[in-house]
């Protein structure tokens, strides 16, 4: 039953690649949640260990077990995942303003991070059994949008933004890599053309059209928002090339960073070790990434392909949108830089990815028995 | 063969992933050149700012909403404050600017000191307050010595200033600073640590109206924390402003009457239900709380033994005494138990089981229907409605008055009053309802309680003709520039539980009161002016049978407390009254008089102050011990 080749085949590189980000992530939360800021943070460096050490525990699990199980099991996964979601309206606990969390005891779960597995999940099972060459037509994904319009409306009304709108962009991202037709593309795209100006014009009240344009432009709340971009952004500029060494950033140190240990981890990073280190997780990122679409190359059935690529997409979307907003590129939101951001959720879903990665990476030699 | 073409398989993907890489590199490029930009062509730039921490923010408090009388007299604003601070990381060396500091405002230095030692452990870039409200001498002394001083700060912050001292301070109420459960609670959506909100009165209840939205400027500061140009300004709200129903002379007019003793006036217009003076004794100046208050005035207003905190109008519950035989009439006549016809005898007392019950007039009232039993308050006839009535139905009247439940003034907190009935005796006092008890409901003793503003609006429906309102204290809310945000409205909660022929009797006796010779408050009676109302003297203590207390020996604070409810003109009221005088002994000499100088003042305008007074003694003396009701 247990295959010898599992561990011939286990991939060693991947593994690095993550203790490596997971060292730099480990790093910076120490700058973030020492310098400056209240005592009582600072456990919140031996918390993201400990959650590291569940997140390991949960890629083990995730990879035992053949990937090709998941597809057997895809609909009680995602079942389960909608599920916490429901559970969350009725039992979740209210932390400033929303209502996204879970108590389990001394922890509390975050079901949206999961969700974004289990949409992953799937999706993959059900573009597996229908891709065509020739590519979906709108009658084709009716059945996948409502599978994720059902966990992607429990968590705007929880209400969680930031995820939600990355659980969007993961579906997207697999939907166009599996292929729509071109002419469903563009009356898609036609479609979105007329309704937005439509919805702006008709739909919103004033004070929500406020608010997006706020979110698209931070200055607009020079109070807010506005201000922490601009920290944001001196802490990253001016930590220069070298950076002003490990626990010396002084936007860190004196507090002008909000949320310093989840959100705007990356400033932090940024100010204390500069170029160098800003670069040099972002190369880390890459080639993670690059990895993952190795092992989906190198995967002969279109389950774990579809499976790496939605992978892939939930890490990539997250670090493009929390660098880029943390550097004034992009809309502030609330997402968390993977492997790097405090957060138990975070952290676990991101180790079950890299789980679902090895589970295929070691076992693509075996298909063909 | 179609389908089989059509299927995908492991290679059809590989071109696709390819292209997903080139998607994920250019958006990488994109990061990587932005950060080079930040980091490499304009770090020196951002280096310069981070180095001393210059782009800050100030926030600008939002002026709160003003507050007028009826006739648009201001009698709540805002008036600048200075306010002294430090910034310690700009302060450097601290020591030597306090000491500065020190010498140029002869402020203690070890009050300073004090302040930051309380701060310590907060970023040092933060303001730390060293003294608030610090007045225009020091505020020059601080200015001309500015260069001296690196890193102290003076903010102009508006401050809560109420301009008619120790007047309708119980309606207004007052500002405190905000509190941990406030802050956690959704008072207001973006007070912080330090604010001011409402803690009482309209204060509190029109929290939401009054505030406004905070501003601020996003501004840099050179090496010594001062502005050296304004980034960004997000301009605060103003407040809303309110304008009360409340007539401020009027006002006063109750206030004086109120001096030196403990209790209440509530003045209603009866047709819309607009609250025209609330006051409540004794009072105290709201600015002892936006000034500081002394450790002593704080304990001698906490402990004084008359509450002086205590909103009596809306607060305070008392037994409603003879006043409530207005219901218990109302009652009688509607069920049928007694009609304008029917007499009883009173012979001072009345023998029910093995009690005595007494008149509080010994001698007896002789014959009496109902328009006499009003007018001299006779306690031996309603004994008699009161048993044949019975609690139950004694008690649905008195909550169709309007008793036993809040009348919605919008003043919290507000007391509702009890109206007892049998099972209610069961439930809380453990005990059957002796029927003996009924006769001391029905002359409003035993476990009867209201407050003033529940018997004013009594009174008010009464004169109104029986539509009972909701009291309302706020005539219109505007904008800082004036535009209307919302306007009061006459809201009908009910109607008295009475048909107009029935009304027009109590409303008779009510007339007998005041314009009889033999009336309870004849003596109160205004020149000119058609008064009705009704009179009542609440007992503090149990009546003991058989334990006789001469009136000399009643210590002052179990004296009986004394009511007179009324309204003006007998036709076509524009006036309704209630008062209570805490332990003034009798409604006829300690209340009456109280209602009509209200009234006076309110319909027939300022009497000469001499002659005002000397009016007021003249009543208190001729109220002998005959002249009280029950």
């Amino acid at each position: 039953m247990f295959d010898r080749r599992l561990v011939q085949y286990f991939d060693w590189g991947l593994l690095g690649l993550t203790s490596l980000i997971a060292a730099m992530g480990l790093v910076a939360l120490y700058s973030a949640v020492t310098a400056g800021g209240p005592a009582a943070e600072r456990v919140l460096f031996v918390k993201q260990l400990i959650w590291y050490g569940v997140g390991l525990a949960a890629m083990i699990v995730t990879f035992v077990f053949s990937y090709k199980s998941f597809e057997r099991w895809g609909h009680m996964i995602y079942l389960g995942s909608v599920g916490l979601l429901v559970a969350v309206i009725f039992f979740g606990k209210y932390v400033g303003g929303a209502k996204r969390w879970i108590a389990l005891g001394p922890a509390s779960i975050q079901p949206s991070e999961l969700a974004k597995v289990a949409v992953i999940i799937i999706l993959a099972r059900v573009y597996a059994k229908m891709a065509t060459t020739s590519g979906f037509n709108l009658r084709d994904l009716v059945t996948p949008a409502i599978l994720v319009l059902i966990p992607f409306g429990l968590i705007v009304q929880q209400p969680d933004l930031g995820t939600a709108m990355v659980v969007a962009l993961i579906a997207a991202s697999m939907t166009l890599f599996v292929k729509i037709q071109n002419r469903t593309l563009l009356t898609m795209a036609i479609g979105c053309g007329c309704a937005l100006p439509l919805a702006w014009l008709f739909a919103l009240k004033e004070y929500q059209k406020q608010r997006v344009l706020t979110f698209l432009d931070p200055e607009r709340d020079p109070l807010g928002h506005g201000y922490h971009i601009i920290q944001s952004k001196i802490a990253i500029g001016s930590g220069m090339f070298t950076g002003k060494g490990f626990l010396k950033g002084t936007q860190n140190t004196l507090n002008f960073l909000p949320e310093q240990h989840t959100d705007f981890i990356f400033s932090v990073l940024a100010e204390e070790w500069g170029m160098l280190g800003a670069l040099g997780l972002i190369l880390v990122f890459l080639l993670i990434l690059a990895w993952g679409l190795n092992i989906a190359y190198g995967c002969r059935d279109p389950f774990g392909t579809i499976l790496c690529v939605g992978v892939v997409a939930m890490i990539f979307w997250q670090v493009f949108i929390n660098i880029g907003m943390v550097m004034g590129l992009l809309p502030v939101v609330g997402v968390t830089l993977p492997f790097i951001s405090y957060g138990g959720s975070s952290i676990i879903t991101m180790m079950i990815g890299v789980g679902i990665l090895m589970n295929v990476s070691m076992r693509r030699f075996l298909f063909e028995q | 063969m179609d389908q089989y073409l059509d299927t995908t398989d492991a290679d059809w993907f590989k071109p696709r992933l390819m292209g997903v890489m080139v998607v994920i590199s250019a958006a990488f490029v994109v990061l990587i050149v932005r950060l080079l930009y930040l980091q490499v062509i304009e770090g020196a730039e951002y280096q310069r700012l981070s180095a001393i921490n210059s782009i800050r923010l100030q926030s600008v408090d939002a002026p709160r909403g003003l507050i007028y009388d009826r006739n648009g007299r201001l009698l709540v604003d805002n008036r600048p404050a200075f306010d002294l601070s430090i910034i310690p990381k700009d302060a450097k060396p601290v020591g030597q600017t306090l000491t500065m500091l020190s010498r140029h405002t002869r402020i203690p230095l070890v009050e300073l000191e004090g302040q930051l030692a309380k701060y310590r452990g907060r970023a040092s870039y933060k303001p730390v307050p060293l003294k608030s409200d610090i007045g225009r001498d020091l505020l020059a002394a601080v200015e001309v010595h500015r260069f001296e001083l690196p890193g102290i700060r003076v903010d102009v912050r508006p401050r809560r200033n109420y301009l008619v001292e120790r007047s309708a301070t119980h309606a207004l109420g007052y500002l405190g600073e905000i509190s941990e459960d406030e802050l956690a609670s959704d008072v207001c959506e973006d007070c912080r640590g330090g604010d001011y909100v409402g803690k009482t009165g309209l204060e509190r209840a029109l929290e939401g109206h009054m505030r406004g939205k905070r501003g601020g400027r996003q501004v840099e500061v050179n090496a010594a924390g001062q502005v050296v140009r304004v980034l960004k300004t997000v301009d605060a709200l103003p407040g809303k402003n309110i304008f009360l129903t409340i007539d401020a002379e009027l006002q006063a007019v109750a206030e004086a009457q109120l001096v030196g003793k403990a209790g209440a006036v509530v003045a209603v217009d009866p047709t819309n239900g607009e609250i025209l003076c609330m006051a409540s004794s004794p009072t105290f100046d709201q600015n002892i709380f936006i000034t500081g208050v002394s450790r002593e005035a704080w304990q001698q207003l906490s402990s004084d033994p008359y509450r002086p905190f205590e909103n009596k109008a809306v607060q305070a519950e008392y037994p409603p005494a003879s006043t409530y035989k207005i219901i218990t009439a109302i009652a009688g006549l509607e069920e049928g138990v007694i009609d304008e016809n029917t007499t009883y005898d009173c012979p001072g007392h009345l023998r029910f089981g093995n009690r005595t019950f007494r008149c509080w007039r010994r001698a007896g009232h002789g014959t009496v229907d109902v328009n006499k039993a009003l007018a001299e308050s006779c306690d031996v006839f309603f004994y008699h409605v009161g048993t044949e009535l019975g609690i139950d139905r004694l008690a649905w009247y008195a909550k169709a008055c309007g008793l036993g439940s809040p009348t919605g003034v919008g003043l919290y907190p507000e007391g509702r009053g009890l109206v007892p009935t049998a099972a209610w005796k069961k439930k809380r006092v453990g005990v059957s309802w002796q029927r003996g008890e009924t006769l001391s409901v029905a002359i409003g003793q035993g476990y009867n309680l209201t407050t003033p503003i529940q018997l004013a609006m009594l009174t008010a429906a009464v004169a109104n003709g029986g539509d009972r309102l909701q009291p309302s204290l706020v005539k219109s809310i505007k904008t800082a520039e004036g535009h209307l945000v919302t306007q009061a409205q006459r809201k009908l909660v009910g109607h008295l539980p009475v048909n107009p022929t029935n009304l027009d009797l109590v409303k008779h006796g009510l007339w007998t009161v005041v314009n009889h010779t033999k009336g309870t408050a004849y003596k109160a009676r205004i020149e000119g002016l058609e008064m009705c109302g009704k009179t009542g003297t609440a007992q503090v203590i149990g009546r003991k049978p058989g334990v006789n207390i001469s009136e000399e020996d009643l210590a002052q604070h179990l004296k009986p407390h004394a009511w007179f409810v009324g309204y003006a003109p007998a036709i076509d009221p524009k006036i309704a009254v209630a008062v209570i005088v805490e332990n003034g002994e009798h409604g006829s000499s300690a209340a009456a008089p109280v209602v009509s100088a209200v009234i006076r003042h309110y319909l027939l305008g300022p009497v000469p102050e001499v002659e005002e007074g000397a009016g007021v003694v003249a009543a208190v003396d001729a109220a002998g011990a005959t002249e009280r009701s029950n």
